[in-house]
C-alpha cells in the first residue's frame, strides 16, 4: 500500500497534468451530451487552438529561460495584417508571403532579443513596450480596416486537410494509417528507453503501469484519429503542430541546445562560466519566439481568412497560462514542450466545452483564472512535499 | 556535572531515497560549547534542522527534549521562541537591508504595527558591542564583508534572546582572523551562559573551543569526545569521522617538473563598475607543466578577480596583457575560448556561479562537456550516465544517485561535482580557487590526490587558497598577492607560514598590522 501511494505520488507531477486533461475532456463530454467527442467538434477544438499552442511552445521556451513575452499577440496581429497586404493587395505568391512573413517574425524576435539579452532590459518591459508597439503597427498598416479574402491556397493552411490516398470512403483510411505507424513508432521507443534505463538502474514504472500506459497512449491515439477519419481526417494544421511539438521536445530534451536553454534559466551565471553563451542563448530563444508568433498570425489570418486589427487580442495571456498550467517554472529553468501542449489543451477544451454548454464568457473567463491558479497551486505543493 | 540542556534522542529523517539520519542520539550540556564533526554528508546540518523545526515534527521520528521538556516543533518561529537559534550554512541576511533592519527582522520592534526606529538604533547599537563590531546599524549589509555579516547574524540571535545558539560552519568563508574573531566570541558568550553548538571542517578550530564533541559518520553517531574522559586532538577526531588513522594530512608526491605552459604577462584588470579602479595590477606569473603553483594572499587581495579574469574575462573591464599558451601568444576573450583552450576555472562560489541547483549531479557534470558527449549537436544518453557515473563513483560522491538534485546534495558533495564537471573537461590548467572550502578531511585527501595525479599527468593546476596549510602542504611555488599585485614568490623549500605572511601583509603594512598579530597567535 505504501509502494503504491508512493508510486502515486512520484509519479503526480510528471502525469498529473494529462490525467487532469483526461478527466476534463471525460467531464465536458458528460456535460455536453457528447457533443465534445463529436468527429466534427474535434476538428474545430484542434483548429480553434493550433495557433495558441503554437506560442504556447514558443512561450515555454521564453519562460525556460527566466523571460517572458507578452507581444505574442500583437505580433501575430501584425505579421497577419502584412500577410494580407503581400497577397491581397500586392498579389504576391501565398509561399513566398509566408517565409517573407516568418523572416519579419524573427525580426521581430531579434529586435526583442536584442534589447533582453544584450542590454539587460527586463523582458517584461520589451516586450510590454512590443505589445504596445506592434499592436500599435497592425492598425496604422491596415488603416483600422479589415482585409479579406485570402487566396485559397493559403487558407488551405487552416481549412484543408491530408488529402487520402487510398481512395475517398466514408472513412479517411490514410489518416488511420498513419496514425497506426506512428504508435507503432511509440511503443518501440519506449521499450527501448525503458530497457536502456533499467541498465542503469533508474526508477523506472513498474511494468504492468508501463503497459498500461503504452495502451492507453495507442489506445487515445487511434480512437482519435479514428474519430478525425470519420469527418474530413487529419487537418494540415495537425500536422504542422505534430512536426513542431516532436522537433522542440527532441531540442529541448536531447540536443545540446536545449540543455544550454535550461542551463541559462537555472542559473545564468552558472552557465556563463560553463562556457555556454548565455547572451546569444536569451537572444535566440526571442528569435524563435518571434518566427512562432508569425506562424501563429498566418494560421489565425488564414482560418479567419481576414487580417483584423483586433487579430491576437489577448493571445499571450493563453500562451503564457498553457506554459505554467503545464509545469513550467515562473523562477525559470523548469518546463517542457509536452507540459506547455497539455496546458493549451486544459485550457482549450474548457473554452470549447463551456461554449457548448452555453457558459456567457464572464463565466469562462472566472473558471479559467480558478483553473490556471489551482494547477499551479498543485504543482508548488508537490514540490514541497517531495522535496522535504 | 552541568545540567543536559538538550538532549536529542534517536532521531531518524529520511529523503526520498536516502536515510540522512538512523538513531541519531545527541546530549548538549548547559553552557558548553558542543562540536559537531563528520564527514560531508554525514547528516550535520540534516540534524541541526531538526532541531531548529525546519524540517517540522512529523517529518523525523524520535524525540526532542529541550530543558526537560518535549519539544515538537512545528516551525522555526516555535523554536526560536525557546532560545533555540540556527545560523545556517548560508548566511541568510537581506543585502539591501541596514544592519538594524536585519538584526530584527522578523521581529521589529514595533509599536501597534508602526516600528520605533528609534528603539531599534539604540538596541542594534548595543548588540553590536556585544559581538564586537563596530559598524554604524544603518550601513547596508551588502557594504560590509562576510566575516561581519557573520557577527550580525549572531547580533541577529542575540536580540531573540538566545539559549541554544546553533553555528552551521560559521568560518568556512572567513580568513583567519575573522575566525579567530568569531571564536573568541563564542567564547564570550560562553562566558555569559549561551549554550552553543558548532558544525565546522576546520578541526584545529574544534579543537581549540570545543567541550566536547559528538562525531557523525553516515547518519549516525559514532560517539560524544568529552574533556577529561578523551583526549581532544585533531587525530582524534579524524579518526572518529573516517573509522581510521589518517597519518598525512597531504599525500606525498615526487613532482616532475617540465617546460612552462602558461605564461600571465603584465596583466591588469578594472574593477567591472568603476572605471578608474584597478584591480589586478601588473601581475605576471608562470605555470610549468606538473606543476602545482599557489596562491595566497588576504582576502581581497585580488586572487578570485585574477583567475576569473584570465578565465575568459568573466571578470573586470578594460583587461590588457597577454596569455601564452606553451609559449605561444593565444587570445582568450570568452569562457568558450578559455575552454577551448584547456583552460578552467573552479569556482569559490558553488552555489552562485558553479551549479545549477534544480538540476541533477549528471546535467551539472556534463554542462560544460556537452560536445564531448553529443555527435551532431544530439547528446548521447548513455554516454552522458556512463560519463557522470564514472565521476561520481571516482570523486565518491555521495547522493542517491546520478539523478540527485544538486540542491539536496551536503555541501561537500557539491563541491565535489563542481570539481567533476571541470575534470571531465580535461584541461591543461586548471585553476582552483578555495578548492576545499567546507570540505571534510578524508575529502581533503582525496582532492588533494586528485590535484597530485593531474599534476603527474603534466597538467599545470593553480591554486588559490586561505588556509596556509594547505598551500604549504601542496604546492611546488608559491605566489603572494596583495592589494592586486603580486608581492612574493616562494619555492616549496623557502615558504613558511612567516615569509608568506609577510608578502600578504607588506604594502600596506600598518594597516594589517593586527591581522598579521592574528595570524601568529
Ligand atoms: N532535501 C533533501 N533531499 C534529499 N536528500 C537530502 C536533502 N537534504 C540533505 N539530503 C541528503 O542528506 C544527507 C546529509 O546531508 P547534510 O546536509 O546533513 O550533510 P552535512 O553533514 O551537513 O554535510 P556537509 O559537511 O557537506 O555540509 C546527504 O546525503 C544529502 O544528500
Ligand atoms: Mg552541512
Amino acid at each position: 500500500m505504501q509502494t503504491l501511494s508512493k508510486l502515486i505520488q512520484n509519479n503526480l507531477k510528471q502525469y498529473g497534468m494529462i490525467i487532469a486533461l483526461l478527466l476534463i475532456v471525460l467531464l465536458f463530454q458528460i456535460l455536453t451530451a457528447g457533443i465534445l467527442l463529436k468527429p466534427l467538434n474535434i476538428t474545430n477544438l484542434i483548429l480553434q487552438n493550433s495557433y495558441i499552442l503554437v506560442l504556447a511552445i514558443g512561450m515555454v521556451l521564453v519562460i525556460i529561460t527566466g523571460h517572458i513575452d507578452l507581444s505574442v499577440g500583437s505580433v501575430a496581429a501584425f505579421i497577419g495584417a502584412i500577410s494580407a497586404i503581400l497577397m491581397v493587395e500586392l498579389n504576391m505568391h501565398p509561399f513566398l508571403s509566408v517565409v517573407l512573413c516568418l523572416l519579419l517574425g524573427a525580426l521581430i524576435g531579434a529586435w526583442q532579443g536584442f534589447w533582453v539579452a544584450y542590454i539587460k532590459i527586463p523582458a517584461f518591459i520589451v516586450t510590454l513596450a512590443g505589445m504596445l508597439l506592434f499592436r500599435g503597427l497592425t492598425m496604422i498598416v491596415l488603416e483600422g480596416q479589415s482585409i479579406a479574402p485570402f487566396p485559397t491556397d493559403f487558407r488551405q493552411i487552416s481549412a484543408g486537410f491530408v488529402p487520402d490516398f487510398f481512395g475517398s470512403g466514408s472513412i479517411h483510411i490514410f489518416s488511420l494509417v498513419i496514425s497506426v505507424a506512428l504508435s507503432l513508432i511509440f511503443v518501440y521507443k519506449e521499450v527501448k528507453d525503458r530497457k536502456n534505463q533499467l541498465k542503469y538502474h533508474f526508477n523506472v514504472l513498474p511494468k504492468s503501469l508501463f503497459i498500461a500506459k503504452l495502451v492507453g497512449v495507442a489506445v487515445v491515439m487511434n480512437g482519435f484519429t479514428y474519430i478525425l477519419a470519420t469527418y474530413k481526417g487529419i487537418p494540415n494544421i495537425l500536422v504542422i503542430l505534430f512536426v513542431l511539438i516532436v522537433g522542440y521536445s527532441f531540442m529541448m530534451k536531447k540536443m545540446v541546445v536545449g540543455r544550454h536553454i535550461y542551463a541559462v534559466g537555472g542559473n545564468e551565471k552558472a552557465a556563463g562560466l560553463s562556457g555556454i553563451k548565455t547572451k546569444r542563448v536569451t537572444f535566440w530563444v526571442f528569435v524563435n519566439m518571434g518566427i512562432l508568433s508569425a506562424l501563429s498570425g498566418l494560421i489565425f489570418a488564414a482560418r479567419l481568412n481576414a487580417a483584423t486589427p483586433k487579430a491576437g487580442n489577448l493571445f499571450e495571456l493563453d500562451a503564457i497560462a498553457a506554459a505554467f498550467i503545464g509545469g513550467a517554472s515562473a523562477y525559470g529553468g523548469v518546463g517542457t514542450v509536452i507540459g506547455a501542449i497539455v496546458g493549451g489543451l486544459v485550457m482549450g477544451v474548457m473554452n470549447n466545452g463551456m461554449s457548448i454548454i452555453g457558459l456567457g464568457v464572464d463565466w469562462q473567463q472566472g473558471i479559467k483564472g480558478l483553473v490556471l491558479l489551482s494547477a499551479v497551486a498543485f504543482d508548488v505543493f508537490n514540490k514541497n512535499k517531495s522535496s522535504s | 556535572m552541568a545540567d543536559i540542556l538538550l538532549e536529542m534522542k534517536k532521531i531518524t529523517k529520511e529523503f526520498p531515497g536516502v536515510k540522512a539520519l538512523k538513531d541519531v542520539n545527541l546530549q548538549v550540556k548547559e553552557g558548553e560549547i558542543h562540536a559537531l564533526c563528520g564527514e560531508n554528508g554525514a547528516g550535520k546540518s540534516t540534524l541541526m534542522k531538526v532541531l531548529s523545526g525546519v524540517y517540522p515534527y512529523g517529518s523525523y521520528t524520535g524525540d526532542i527534549l529541550f530543558q526537560g521538556q518535549e519539544c515538537q516543533f512545528k516551525d522555526i518561529k516555535q523554536s526560536e521562541s525557546l532560545g533555540i537559534v540556527i545560523i545556517h550554512q548560508e548566511l541568510a541576511l537581506i543585502p539591501e537591508l541596514t544592519i538594524g533592519e536585519n538584526i530584527f527582522l522578523g521581529n521589529e520592534q514595533s509599536k501597534k504595527g508602526v516600528i520605533d526606529w528609534s528603539q531599534t538604533v539604540i538596541q542594534t547599537k548595543d548588540l553590536l558591542k556585544k559581538v564586537g563590531l563596530e559598524e554604524s546599524p544603518d550601513i547596508l549589509i551588502k557594504h560590509i564583508g562576510v566575516g561581519k555579516q557573520q557577527l550580525v547574524e549572531i547580533a541577529k540571535a542575540l536580540a531573540k534572546e538566545v539559549k541554544l545558539l546553533i553555528l552551521d560552519e560559521p568560518t568556512a568563508a572567513l580568513n583567519e582572523s575573522d575566525s579567530e574573531n568569531l571564536l573568541n566570541l563564542l567564547l564570550e558568550l560562553k562566558r555569559q551562559g549561551i549554550t552553543s553548538i558548532i558544525i565546522s571542517h576546520k578541526l584545529n578550530e574544534i579543537s581549540k573551543v570545543a567541550d566536547s564533541i559528538t562525531i557523525l559518520r553516515d547518519g549516525q553517531t559514532i560517539e560524544t569526545l568529552e574533556p577529561g574522559k578523551d583526549e581532544i586532538t585533531e587525530d582524534r577526531i579524524i579518526k572518529g569521522m573516517v573509522g581510521r588513522n589518517l597519518s598525512n594530512r597531504y599525500p606525498q608526491r615526487d613532482s616532475k617538473i617540465g617546460e612552462t605552459i602558461f605564461d600571465i604577462i603584465n596583466w591588469n584588470v578594472y574593477h567591472p563598475l568603476q572605471q578608474d579602479r584597478k584591480i589586478i595590477d601588473n601581475v605576471s606569473l608562470h605555470i610549468k607543466k606538473g606543476e602545482v603553483v599557489g596562491i595566497a594572499g588576504l582576502m581581497g587581495a585580488g586572487r578570485t578577480e585574477l583567475a576569473m579574469s584570465i578565465f575568459g574575462q568573466s571578470y573586470g573591464q578594460k583587461i590588457t596583457g597577454k596569455i601564452k599558451k606553451d609559449g605561444k601568444e593565444v587570445e582568450i576573450k570568452n569562457v568558450s575560448q578559455a575552454i577551448k583552450q584547456g583552460v578552467a576555472y573552479v569556482t569559490e562560489d558553488r552555489k552562485t556561479y558553479g551549479l545549477i541547483l534544480i538540476d541533477d549531479i549528471k546535467a551539472n557534470i556534463t554542462l560544460p562537456n556537452l560536445q564531448q558527449i553529443s555527435q551532431r549537436s544530439i547528446i548521447n544518453e548513455q554516454e552522458e550516465i556512463i560519463t557522470a557515473e564514472n565521476y561520481r563513483t571516482k570523486l565518491n560522491i555521495k547522493s542517491s544517485s546520478i539523478l540527485q538534485k544538486t540542491e539536496n546534495l551536503s555541501g561537500g558533495n557539491q563541491q565535489k561535482v563542481v570539481l567533476s564537471k571541470w575534470m571531465l573537461a580535461q584541461p591543461d590548467i586548471l585553476m582552483l580557487d578555495e578548492p576545499t572550502r567546507g570540505i571534510d578531511v578524508g575529502a581533503k585527501y582525496e582532492i588533494y590526490s586528485i590535484i597530485n595525479e593531474l599534476a603527474q599527468d603534466g597538467k599545470g593546476i593553480l591554486v588559490i587558497s586561505s588556509e596556509l596549510p594547505e598551500i604549504l602542504g601542496i604546492c611546488d611555488r608559491i605566489y603572494v598577492m596583495s592589494e592586486g599585485k603580486i608581492t612574493g614568490e616562494l619555492n616549496r623549500e623557502e615558504a613558511t607560514q612567516e615569509t608568506i605572511m609577510e608578502y600578504m601583509t607588506n604594502i600596506r603594512g600598518e594597516k594589517h598590522a593586527d591581522l598579521e598579530q592574528a595570524y601568529t597567535k
